[in-house]
């Protein structure tokens, strides 16, 4: 499909700078850490920049699991029958 | 004299679907609920109503802060949900839902074990005929499934509740320590509408099979008033920490695998009510506030989401996201709204389930219980990744499916903008619900710390979603679960054993028919015509044995 009909969301222009946008504001809470006052529970979660790599490996981590798990559990949608 | 809540939507959902006209019928069912919210505000706190059954006396209406919090949702559930059903045809999942909407306000305004499962049951019931509503034959079978499931936790739930009378000697309905066998089985019939382990399977199974506007009404009620009675019954009970923790983290994983839109939104339920069951187990002010508030946002968001999928199952009659796509270039107010709930069950800052959910982590943290900190933030990252970014981006982004359905009709955009400046307004000024909440709140959960953390969590889990999108490709499956066991493994036993039986049963006849066969013969040979015990006998030598006796007995008389 040409440009001009896409949507104007979904144009590759578009997406590189959502992602250029996306990137900056990442970037911008973890900086933004040198400024805002934690007050941590623990220790560790005071840790530099500890939510933004918690949270990215902890999702990364949910994801291979759930894949792992759909090599065991997964099946076709018809499986029971009575689906759809 | 009170007018109980709950009766106005029983009994005027029994009369619902005989009002001739279909405007009648309309606008009954926006009345009956906006009336029982009314009524909800009318009860005063304590016991308003007594009733004597048996040797107890029931108390069937009695207000706290806590009902008032779960009956003022449930009922503006009602009503909001009833108005996105307007067009809905079939004439019986209007008034069911409102049927099953008034048994869950029963429940909240039980003072009694007895009343509690009485509208436990009813509930059990009338959410079977919304899921069955839908007509299909999936939708049938689905229902019966469902069915047994809250039929068992029902058995479980009045065994206990008879067993806890019977060593209590009460049936009030106060907080109770899992210490016996009866207790113990509340506490699992509880549960077990909870959706907790083992028997999730239902809540996924059952929910997705009824009409675009069914789901919508049954995301609300049958979890939360589990969730509602675990508050009142079982407050501080630590294993609720660990059940709560596995629904949390089942719900995300499942949702990661899933296809079907409201299937994964039916996943994030279990996955919710974790977090509200956990909060429950924790059991300190902060926590209970924050599982009470939970759950009044989560069932605004919840419905919210749904009612932006039920959108687009209404307009394009499909549910699989390997179907769906681009939905956003001809439905901006489904996709806006998807959207914003989809950011209130991330408890986005700014949304409902910002100031919510945060209470749980902060009871959690303040408690020291670092393990339990660290898996609902994990879990909260997981939110983002299964519900927060995956329900909009498959079913309104991703591929272009090529559909282009408009956005639903003015009856149903309504409720779905209604609740989304509830989830933003809640968000932005959670006073009014801290003000119902059953304990005092000493809670600001807008820092500048907490604001930060908490977007750091989200993005940088939504930066793990695209970065790993190849990972979470669609594919024309289902995941297995529990029910396995009764959908396949079951039936297939019982087709396997079938032939074993019947030659088991088969041989039992035999030998039963040959032994009767024996005893009749032996009765004929001794009682037959030609039987010895059936001739008669002459009267002389009756007479005979009759002088042997006399003379026996004489002789036995003078004996020293």
């Amino acid at each position: 499909m040409a440009n001009a009909e896409k949507h104007w969301l979904v144009r590759p222009q578009t997406i590189t700078l959502l992602w250029r946008l996306f990137i900056a504001i990442l970037v911008a809470t973890v900086i933004a850490e040198r400024v805002v006052h934690l007050h941590p529970h623990f220790g560790f979660d005071g840790w530099f920049g500890f939510h933004a790599w918690y949270g990215f490996l902890t999702c990364a981590a949910m994801i291979f699991f759930a894949k792992g798990l759909g090599l065991l559990i997964k099946r076709p949608d018809t499986y029971y029958g009575d689906q759809q | 004299m009170i007018v109980h809540p709950a009766l106005i939507l029983v009994l005027g959902a029994l009369v619902l679907p005989w009002l001739p006209q279909r405007g009648a019928r309309q606008a009954a069912s926006l009345a009956l609920p906006l009336a029982a919210l009314w009524a909800i505000w009318q009860v005063p706190d304590g016991s308003a109503w007594q009733l004597h059954f048996l040797d107890y006396t029931l108390s069937p209406l009695a207000g706290d802060k806590l009902t008032r919090l779960f009956a003022t949702i449930f009922a503006l559930m009602a009503a909001t949900g009833a108005l996105f059903a307007l067009r809905q045809e079939s004439r019986v999942e209007v008034p069911a839902a409102l049927f099953y909407a008034g048994s869950a306000i029963g429940v909240a305004f039980a003072g009694d074990l007895i009343t509690v499962f009485i509208f436990w049951e009813l509930m059990a019931i009338a959410s079977t005929l919304v899921i069955w509503s839908a007509g299909s034959r999936a939708a049938y079978l689905a229902s019966m499934r469902y069915l047994s499931i809250h039929l068992l936790g029902g058995v479980a739930l009045m065994a206990g509740i008879a067993g806890h009378v019977a060593t209590t000697g009460s049936v009030a309905f106060t907080p109770i320590t899992p210490d016996s066998l009866a207790s113990w089985l509340i506490l699992a019939g509880f549960l077990i509408n909870a959706g907790a382990p083992p028997l999730s399977a239902w809540l996924p199974d059952a929910y997705p099979e009824a009409s675009w506007s069914g789901t919508v009404f049954l995301s609300a009620f049958t979890t939360k008033t589990a969730v509602y009675v675990l508050l009142r019954g079982f407050p501080g009970t630590e294993i609720l920490i660990w059940i709560g923790m596995f629904m949390i983290f089942y719900g995300i994983v499942y949702a990661l695998l899933e296809n079907d839109m409201r299937r994964i939104l039916a996943y994030s339920i279990v996955n919710q009510v974790g977090f509200m069951v956990v909060g429950i187990g924790i059991g300190t002010e902060m926590a209970l506030n924050g599982a009470a508030a939970h759950a009044f946002a989560h069932i605004i968001y919840k419905a919210l989401l749904l009612m932006s999928a039920g959108s687009v199952l209404y307009r394009t009659g499909r549910r699989k996201c390997t179907d769906l796509g681009g939905l956003f270039q001809s439905m901006p107010v489904t996709a806006v709204c998807g959207i914003i709930g989809a950011l209130a069950i991330s408890s986005f800052p700014w949304t409902s389930g910002f100031v919510s959910k945060s209470m749980i982590s902060q009871a959690a943290g303040d408690e020291h219980l670092q393990y339990v900190w660290l898996g609902l933030a994990a879990a909260s990252a997981g939110v983002f990744l299964h519900a927060g970014i995956k329900f909009p981006w498959f079913v309104f982004f991703q591929k272009d499916s090529g559909l282009r359905p408009a956005d639903p009709p003015a009856s149903m955009q309504i409720p779905m903008i209604f609740f989304s400046a509830l989830c933003i307004g809640l968000g932005l000024f959670p006073a009014p619900l801290y003000a119902l909440l059953p304990f005092a709140v000493n809670y600001a959960p807008y820092s500048g710390a907490h604001v930060l953390t908490q977007l750091q969590l989200l993005l940088f889990s939504g930066l793990a979603f695209f970065v790993m999108l190849s990972f979470l490709k669609r594919t024309l499956t289902i995941s297995l679960d529990l029910d396995w066991f009764y959908r396949m493994f079951a039936p297939r036993l019982a087709t396997l054993l079938t032939p074993l039986f019947k030659a088991v049963i088969g041989g039992l006849e035999r030998t039963a028919a040959s032994v009767a066969q024996r005893a009749g013969k032996s009765l004929h040979h001794h009682h037959g015509p030609q039987g010895a015990l059936a001739r008669t006998w002459p009267t002389g030598s009756m007479a005979l044995w009759t002088v042997v006796m006399l003379l026996a007995w004489l002789a036995l008389y003078y004996l020293p």
